[in-house]
């Protein structure tokens, strides 16, 4: 008879909680039974881990072994316990043989208590990669547990948290050996991924650079003011006026993700699996434009419980998310996001429990002004009525682009632009660091409130501890009064004139800049 | 006979030298009837022991424990059932016990014996 108890994490979202997983070899006929709320994939476990040790030589207790993952009320998903199973397993069985000398008795294996295991096991006896490691190991980390032994295709990621010692191995054997008294498993470096990363994330491979988009300048501006003030941006206009070339060259005019974010957003990366191995912390913003046939749980997440996992507006986090021919996107789509706009979060409640995901991003929706995108181009032959465009753009209307702060309208390049325009536009180097001092100069003036830039101020603050230039909301008022603008317009606006005062170096917006800001609002 | 049948037969003999060695009374050996086979009848102290023995070369395909399932533990509680009525006895407690014994490659068995399975 044989007690003992390893750690792993379980997951929920992006938040881990610490999970003790004891094992009990009692009495009885040989049967292996798991309880403390398993899903599918970790009552697979059962047989991935005595497949696991059967072909490690570690052989297989002929016992009824019991496994208790606690707390028992929490789910627990995932195939992330299989290794912190069968270590549990193989502490608690006191007469297990040696896989070197058949028929004498192992010595006794020792686990570290302050140690977590987080791993999937292959039938071989392999540690396996799982998705979500550096969440984990944060958790680990957090509650106490400074040592995480993991598989070698995780070991980079786990060796992201600081003050955790990473130990991974290439297989259950090593493991075995080392914490049976041998020494330390050391795995075989892991080849880099080629490039490739999952589905909807697109990674710059390489640097783009805001100098390449040719003309427009009214867009810039607002690509810049947005930037700096975490505004969302909606850009109007022909094919091939730069639209997405602009939204993709956003992130490079954003500061770096300060080191709390930065760890929060390859979290999220992490839980989705599509953080590419070898990649390292993400520090510059996230960019993300899920295609416009994007379901709704791609954009806002979803999935069975115990499975959920964070959606492109959380891949998006502390990012842009662009949703290029916004106008094409399912109507249900669009509203879903409204939630995470208001919120900067996304709550996906599910039978047995309500998951969290970060999702506070700067959205960017491009569309065409109408369906058959001739319009404004310069080029002949849009036989669009109004009323088709009307219906077109409607698509996009009402709650959704009443948080879009700024609206441009793009002309097609000119000629002159295209022929002369290199080289005289600002560079993403120059436009990024008044970028920095504007957000810093926010950053400032909100010390001690959990907003970071103008664009989360809540409205009843906004009004309460900010005030402008006196004479400057004249024109504002002017534009409510003739039913120009709404009250949460009129909010949106403010905000806005004190990203532009921010980037003018203001102590706070004159005229001028409400004035601005009013012209982005309506898109004028 | 097929080697597995004499591995069995040779199993079940030792299974009842060893149930005798911790004091089981042996009443019967493979009674058969239309629900099945009983390998060993017995009784310790009072209580009524019907006994399924399993016997294996090796471990390779699993421990002869593992094959005894729940139906075959069903089973052979209503065998024990069966037996006590077509011998007219009664008993106030009835158990049912597996064996798994493996051969040790010294001619001789190493035994597993669990009590009370079902």
């Amino acid at each position: 008879m044989g007690l003992a108890r390893t750690f792993a994490v379980a997951l929920m979202g992006v938040i881990g909680h610490l999970v003790e997983v004891e094992a009990h070899l009692g009495g009885g006929l040989p049967a292996t039974i798991l309880v403390g709320l398993p899903d599918a994939a970790v009552r697979e476990a059962r047989d991935r881990v005595r497949a696991a040790m059967v072909n490690s030589k570690l052989d297989w207790p002929g016992r009824k072994i019991t496994v208790g993952l606690s707390p028992a009320s929490l789910p627990k998903s995932g195939s992330g316990f299989d290794l912190a199973i069968a270590i549990a397993i193989l502490a608690a069985w006191g007469e297990a043989p040696d896989p070197g000398e058949p028929g004498s008795k192992a010595p006794p294996m020792k686990v570290p208590h302050e140690a977590a295991f987080i791993a999937e096991l292959g039938l071989d006896g392999r540690l396996r990669a799982v998705p979500g490691v550096l969440p984990a190991v944060v958790t680990a980390a957090g509650a106490g547990k400074d040592l995480v032994v993991v598989a070698p295709g995780n070991q980079e990621e786990a060796a992201l948290v600081p003050g955790v010692r990473v130990v991974s191995a290439d297989r259950l054997l090593d493991v075995t050996l080392w914490l049976r008294g041998g020494p330390e498993p050391q795995a075989a470096p892991v080849p880099r991924a080629s490039g490739a990363t999952a589905g909807v994330l697109a990674a710059p491979r390489r640097r783009r650079d805001l100098s390449e988009v040719l003309g427009q300048y009214e867009a810039r501006r607002a690509v810049e003011v947005c930037a700096a003030g975490g505004h969302n941006l909606s850009l109007l206009g022909p094919p091939g006026a730069g639209k997405t070339m602009l939204a993709e060259r956003m992130p490079t005019i954003m500061p770096r993700l300060e080191p709390a974010a930065a760890l929060e957003v390859t979290s999220i990366h992490s839980v989705a699996g599509v953080l590419p191995p070898g990649s390292g912390l993400i520090t510059e913003p996230p960019f993300c434009a899920p295609h416009h046939t994007a379901s709704m749980p791609a954009i806002v997440g979803g999935g069975s419980h115990g499975t959920i996992r964070p959606g492109a507006a959380s891949i998006a986090h502390k990012g842009v998310l662009f949703l290029d021919e916004a106008p094409e996107f399912h109507r249900d789509v669009l509203d879903a996001l409204r939630q995470p706009l208001e919120a900067g979060e996304v709550l996906i409640a599910r039978q047995a429990m309500i998951t969290r995901f970060p999702a506070r991003f700067a959205l960017v929706l491009a569309a065409n002004p109408c369906p058959c995108a001739k319009a404004d181009s310069g080029r002949e032959g849009c036989e669009c009525s109004p009323a088709t465009r009307r219906r077109y753009l409607g698509r996009l209307s009402g709650p959704l682009l009443d948080r879009v702060d700024v609206k441009v309208r793009l002309s097609p390049v000119s000629r002159t632009e295209m022929l002369h325009g290199h080289g005289t536009a600002e560079t993403s180097e120059v436009v990024a660091r008044r970028v920095a001092l504007a957000r810093e100069r926010a950053a400032g003036r909100l010390r001690g409130t959990p907003w970071r830039v103008n664009a989360e101020i809540p409205g009843a603050e906004l009004r309460k501890s900010f005030f402008l230039e006196p004479k400057a909301l004249a024109v504002l008022d002017h534009a409510m009064k003739i039913g120009q603008v709404s009250a949460r317009g009129a909010d949106k606006i403010i905000r806005v004139a004190w990203t532009i005062a921010d980037l003018e170096d203001r102590p706070r917006p004159v005229a001028a800049n409400v004035h601005e800001a009013l012209g982005m609002w309506l898109g004028a | 006979m097929r080697a597995k049948d004499v591995l069995g037969r040779e199993g079940e003999q030792a299974a009842v030298g060893y149930l005798r060695d911790q004091g089981f009374r042996v009443l019967d050996r493979n009674w058969r009837c239309a629900g099945g086979e009983l390998d060993i009848v017995a009784v310790e102290r009072h209580v009524f022991v019907v006994c399924e023995v399993k016997t294996r070369s090796g471990t390779g395909f699993g421990t002869p424990l593992e094959a005894v399932g729940r139906l075959k533990r069903q089973r052979l509680r209503r065998l024990a059932v069966a037996w006590l009525n077509a011998h007219g006895i009664l008993f106030r407690e009835i158990r049912v016990d597996v064996l798994g014994l493996v051969q040790d490659g010294a001619g001789g068995f190493t035994i597993e014996h669990v009590r009370g399975v079902g």
